[in-house]
């Protein structure tokens, strides 16, 4: 339908929809978020919550302790190599359509702690992410917009078509590998089906003192 | 509170044990106590129920890695060749280290004093890393020591539960040890230097083969 008839009919009080656009208002005005944090970027998301800064507005106040009520993995915090496959198990175990925000530099990519032993550089190593927050940690902002950002993600979202998302498309996965602890590391390191190293030109890094060529 | 009045107070108390101070040159002065292992558990209750002031709480427990150093210095000396005094340089190799210690620190809650800082060491930092447990002393030492038994790889004999405390049971390193060498997960680094750009060159070094069989980069 024409968006400017949509509006002229809207002033004269007729509301004209399609399927799509009510299903998508309905899913993006209530995701629930899966009650869980892992470090310190939890404290933020918890002050989110709260009414300064009122996530409840919208719609996003429901914070579930079961994964099979969840929307949404709000993955805040460092992930400890030993935490990681308790965090893939979670995402496994919420029913589809779901959703990840990444929140904060240890989510990310390890943050601070990139180079420890025991940090995951990445929650993306292991999850299909939609929203990345960068910040130690974001202010509630941060993820405030990180949240309307995925509304906006969620209305544009196709129920037909070769673009529709993956939960509508049968033979795509909604489960992803679990990681196995072992001797030295996780095992894999990596679902290389989702992750890809970045690509970036290495050729020179370090190749002399003043790092240039 | 001086050191020096405790290991007198021990060594009066606790028959045949090897105590040692070490000095700590710092400002603080903060000098610790070498406790031999096969008395460290009767010196522990000895400081906890008789000792003036008694040491009623353990605050920490931590480990240290100390590899094995070698360093040769050149000396000269003087000797008779032939007949004739010369002075002769000769290398004199000495080595340092190759042990695991653990430290406690302990303090005095009626008589608020302390820190008295113990330390125990292992004989090498292979096989014979065994030291005993000072858990059914100072109850607070149960996790810390743990904790070292985790990072560090020292195995406290007497502990009611030594098992892993941070890493998972599969795991076979000791993370915090000098010669640790963690898996190859390297990422991108946009500056590299120092200890990163040693891993980097190594990472990149490592990749290249596979790079040169086809995979366009």
């Amino acid at each position: 339908m024409d968006e400017q008839l949509k509006s002229e009919l809207r002033r004269q009080g007729v509301v004209a929809t399609s399927l799509q656009e009510l299903y998508n208002w309905g899913r993006k005005s209530s995701i629930w978020p899966l009650n869980f944090g892992l470090a310190c970027c939890a404290i933020e998301m918890i002050a989110t919550t709260m009414a300064r800064y009122d996530l409840a507005r919208f719609g996003a106040e429901v914070f579930r302790p079961s994964p099979r009520q969840a929307d949404l993995m709000i993955v805040a915090g460092t992930v400890t190599k030993k935490m990681a496959p308790q965090v893939v198990r979670l995402y496994n175990q919420m029913a589809e359509p779901k959703y990840v925000i990444s929140m904060g530099a240890c989510a990310i990519s390890g943050g601070p702690f990139k180079q420890g032993y025991n940090v995951l550089k990445g929650i993306d190593r292991y999850i299909p992410v939609d929203v990345f927050i960068p910040g130690c940690p974001p202010r509630p902002e941060a993820l405030l917009d990180a949240f309307l950002m995925l509304q906006r993600k969620i209305d544009e979202q196709q129920l037909t078509g070769p673009e529709r998302p993956r939960h509508l498309q049968a033979e795509q996965p909604s489960e992803f590998i679990v990681p196995q602890y072992s001797e030295h590391d996780l095992i894999p390191t990596r679902n290389d089906t989702i992750w890809h190293a970045p690509l970036v030109n290495i050729s020179n890094a370090g190749a002399n003192e003043s790092g240039r060529d | 509170m001086n050191l020096e009045e405790i290991k007198i107070q021990i060594e009066a108390n606790v028959p045949g044990c090897f105590l040692e101070i070490l000095p700590n040159a710092s400002p603080s002065g903060q000098h610790s106590l070498i406790v031999d292992t096969e008395h460290a558990l009767t010196v522990a209750s000895f400081l906890r129920d008789g000792a003036n002031p008694r040491f009623d709480y353990c605050s920490n427990v931590t480990g240290v890695d100390w590899p094995l150093k070698e360093t040769s210095a050149k000396q000269k000396t003087k000797k008779i060749v032939d007949g004739v005094e010369k002075e002769v340089e000769e290398v004199v190799k000495t080595s340092t280290g190759n042990y695991l210690e653990v430290v406690y620190h302990l303090f005095s809650l009626e008589d608020r004093q302390g820190p008295v800082v113990l330390r125990m060491r292992t004989e090498d930092r292979a096989e014979r890393v065994h030291l005993p447990s000072l858990t059914p002393v100072w109850r607070s030492a149960e996790l810390q020591e743990r904790e070292v038994y985790d990072l560090f790889g020292i195995v406290f004999d007497g502990h009611p539960d030594l098992r892993r405390l941070l890493m998972w049971e599969e795991f076979t390193d000791h993370p915090m040890r000098k010669d640790y060498v963690d898996p190859d997960d390297y990422e991108y680094e946009p500056t590299p230097h120092d200890e990163i750009l040693k891993r980097t060159q190594a990472h990149y070094a490592a990749q290249e083969p596979r790079s040169e069989a086809g995979e366009a980069r």
